[in-house]
């Protein structure tokens, strides 16, 4: 009976103790190996001091955990933290009240915080124009041009990638003579063809600093330049040079099992290419039009960044602020930075990473800062910022399908693009307008 | 003379039909009164502010070219499934029905495929014909047919058909194998007496005593494909490549679950809730006519 009694006092004690610490709930989308970092911070988080237990949860992909935490937060048992990717901050940065900006959280907590300390291109894609960051940039990777070396030395071609799109088309052509069967495809074609090109090329997406400035926003990727890169695109994939593969990371399979010899994708692609690529590969600069001026400009980032949920009580801030203090650590983010493929938030976890002699092993990991900082970032290549962009770039998507597919030339389906996302723009701002 | 049986007290009945009622109320009437109240309103994802815009939300569907062509996408669709899902299974039936040895094996093959979540179907046959790994791409693409279902609409609509269709093929046959066996034989016999071929007995005497199932199937194939082969094209299509698929109940939880736009996507469903409703209607009063019970 004693031995009875003892174990279920055990049994109690254990919980008990744990509830003098607050929890702290993180929902986020990183899935297999990714997943077991997130818990593996986390565990480190947790280990480093005693008063906050935090407690991640993979709640799906980006879309679904977004629409979760909408769904619980009507319902008032929101997590603390989540994690949205970077299509969705206009809608979370619009829902004043359900979210508490980074910048204010860090100053009420007391912690320290210098929001010059991380990477500009990084944190200006989530900071608003006051200079006040909104979200903490969590995951970061930019669109980088794969090229397979072993298939261009059978071509006869130099193992060396094409700078500019006019190389880029010689080099198709020469493939395909060769008897590539797949020449070119790419993943997320909006964010690379569209999004990154842009900035790359210093256009804009959309007026008002790419939304940026307001919501009063409006496209403008009907131009000439736009038409011009979708009109190109359509030509290569109507004489077999350009296979296209689908809107999310279907792409990286065909590279890294060596049907497509050259490829534009994620830079986080290339922990699945290391793994699964039989053939020499590298990373580079994405491809540019020469006779545009200032071309290249940088790359915009893509991924996620963790948003903090309003309607909390003060000591669950202090222990979020904590962890915001945690990951901005350099030898934190290093590890971030050297186990993912994610570039580091910081300038000092750079640093850090550069003197341990990592980019010589990885030169991958040095081409996407570089392509990310290869010029101090413009109007249009901070970021940017649109209203139910989950929306606006389905919609963009679909246009350039239509191009691909030769239904519509590339003029006609941009425009289309354009009148479709700015309806979706202003509906966006109606609903948003208190 | 027709009996009727009378309840004395006067609450009993309605006390009975209570639980039925409540049940139908809360789960059936109360979402269709919240979306057709949500139809009419604009509201950000996180319902932190709500506005009526009386029938803003309509005007801007019947605005939209892609709207208006998912009507379009959605009856090819639903005639492909329901008609080809009846036609295969009508012809299984028959072949079954005639089969003597082994009978009970082939009918159990024939339901297995009901058993299959429509999500798993949709992944199973997108896997066959995946573009650069399935089977049967590798098998087409030999023949020389350049096989991409995520670029060629045409194909990504042929796709979601046949992963619809083998799923709703073994509810079919179930339905026609046991109207079949409820022929009389002595019919099909006399018949058979007279001089009668196979397909003259088939045309003549099953075909016209199978009017009521074939009816019955047919309304029950067209609410599938119009709102349970939602899970085959999430788990294949999506909706793509530029809307080629996109059904209205898809385009309904895409706008409403993943776009975050409760107004539009409500009204959409009130659209759908009227189809369905005339649809069947229309069904009962002209089809069923020529039924022969």
């Amino acid at each position: 009976m004693k031995r009875v009694v003892v174990a279920l006092a055990a049994l109690f004690a254990a919980p008990a103790q744990a509830q003098t610490q607050t929890e702290i709930h993180w929902w986020h989308s990183m899935g297999g190996a990714l997943g077991e970092k997130v818990n593996d911070l986390a565990g480190k988080f947790n280990a480093s001091q005693k008063d906050y237990k935090l407690l991640p949860v993979y709640k799906g992909q980006y879309p679904e955990s977004m629409t979760a935490a909408i769904a619980a937060f009507r319902a008032g048992n929101a997590p603390h933290i989540l994690q949205v990717f970077e299509v969705g901050t206009a809608t979370m940065m619009a829902a004043k009240g359900a979210i508490v900006p980074v910048a204010k959280l860090m100053t009420d907590a007391g912690e320290p915080f210098d929001a010059k300390a991380y990477l500009p291109t990084v944190s200006g894609y989530y900071t608003d124009l006051k200079g006040n960051m909104l979200s903490f940039p969590f995951n970061s990777s930019t669109a980088l041009f794969y090229i397979n070396e072993d298939a261009l030395k059978k071509a006869g071609l130099p193992p060396q990638a094409p700078k500019t799109w006019k190389e880029f088309a010689a080099v198709a052509d020469k493939l395909k003579a060769a008897g590539q069967q797949c020449v070119y495809t790419t993943a997320w074609p909006s964010w690379v063809h569209i999004e990154n090109f842009s900035a790359w090329h210093n256009v804009p997406i959309g007026t008002k600093q790419n939304g940026m400035g307001g919501f009063d926003t409006q496209f403008t990727i009907n131009s000439p330049l736009h038409v011009r890169h979708v009109s190109m695109l359509g030509d290569m994939a109507k004489k077999g040079l350009f296979t296209y593969a689908g809107r999310t990371n279907q792409g990286d399979a065909k590279f890294a099992s060596g049907e497509c010899a050259l490829f534009t994708g994620s830079a986080s692609a290339q922990a699945g290419i290391k793994k699964a690529a039989k053939f020499g590969w590298s990373a580079h600069f994405l491809p540019y039009y020469d006779d545009v001026k200032g071309a290249p400009q940088n790359s915009i980032i893509g991924g996620a960044s963790l948003w903090v949920m309003g309607g909390k009580k003060a000591p669950e801030y202090k222990g979020v602020a904590k962890f915001f203090a945690f990951l901005s650590r350099p030898e934190v983010q290093m590890d971030w930075h050297t186990s993912t493929g994610y570039v580091p938030i910081t300038l000092a976890a750079y640093e850090l990473t550069r003197k341990s002699g990592y980019y010589e092993k990885e030169p991958g990991a040095l081409v996407t800062i570089q392509q990310l900082t290869n010029k101090a970032p413009t109007e249009n290549s901070k970021g940017l910022r649109f209203g139910n962009y989950v929306q606006g770039r389905e919609v963009i998507e679909e246009e350039m399908e239509a191009v691909f597919a030769g239904r519509k030339d590339a003029k006609g389906a941009l425009d289309d693009a354009v009148r479709r996302g700015n309806e979706i723009l202003r509906k966006f701002e109606a609903a948003t307008k208190s | 003379m027709e009996k009727r049986v009378v309840f004395r007290s006067a609450w009993l009945p309605y006390a009975l039909l209570a639980p039925q009622i409540a049940v139908t109320v809360v789960f059936f009437f109360w979402p269709a009164f919240q979306a057709a109240w949500y139809s009419f309103q604009l509201q950000d994802a996180f319902g932190l502010t709500t506005r009526f815009v009386g029938l803003q939300n309509f005007e801007a569907l019947f605005a939209d070219s892609y709207y208006l062509a998912s009507f379009r996408t959605t009856a090819i669709f639903s005639l492909l499934v329901a008609g080809a899902g009846i036609t295969i299974s009508l012809l299984l039936a028959t072949m079954a029905d005639r089969v003597l040895r082994g009978a009970l094996a082939y009918r159990s093959l024939l339901i297995w495929p009901y058993a299959v979540a429509p999500a798993v179907a949709g992944v199973l046959w997108a896997f066959l014909f995946a573009p650069s790994i399935g089977i049967v791409t590798y098998f087409l693409r030999r023949m020389g047919i350049d096989w991409n279902w995520i670029i060629h609409g045409d194909q990504a609509m042929l796709l979601v058909v046949i992963a619809s269709v083998w799923k709703q093929i073994s509810y079919n046959f179930l339905f026609f194998l046991a109207g079949l066996q409820s022929i009389p034989r002595s019919l099909i016999e006399a018949a058979a007496i007279d001089g009668a071929g196979p397909a003259r007995r088939f045309w003549t005497i099953a075909f016209p005593l199978l009017s009521p199932t074939t009816f019955f199937l047919l309304v029950v194939n067209i609410v599938y494909a119009f709102f349970d082969t939602f899970g085959v094209i999430d788990a294949t299509t999506q909706g793509g490549p530029a809307q080629e698929t996109q059904i209205l109940v898809y385009k309904v939880y895409y706008d409403g679950v993943k776009a975050a736009d409760l107004g539009g996507s409500s009204a959409q469903s009130v659209i759908l809730m009227a189809i369905v409703i005339v649809l069947t209607a229309l069904q009962f009063r002209f089809v069923e006519r020529k039924v022969q019970y």
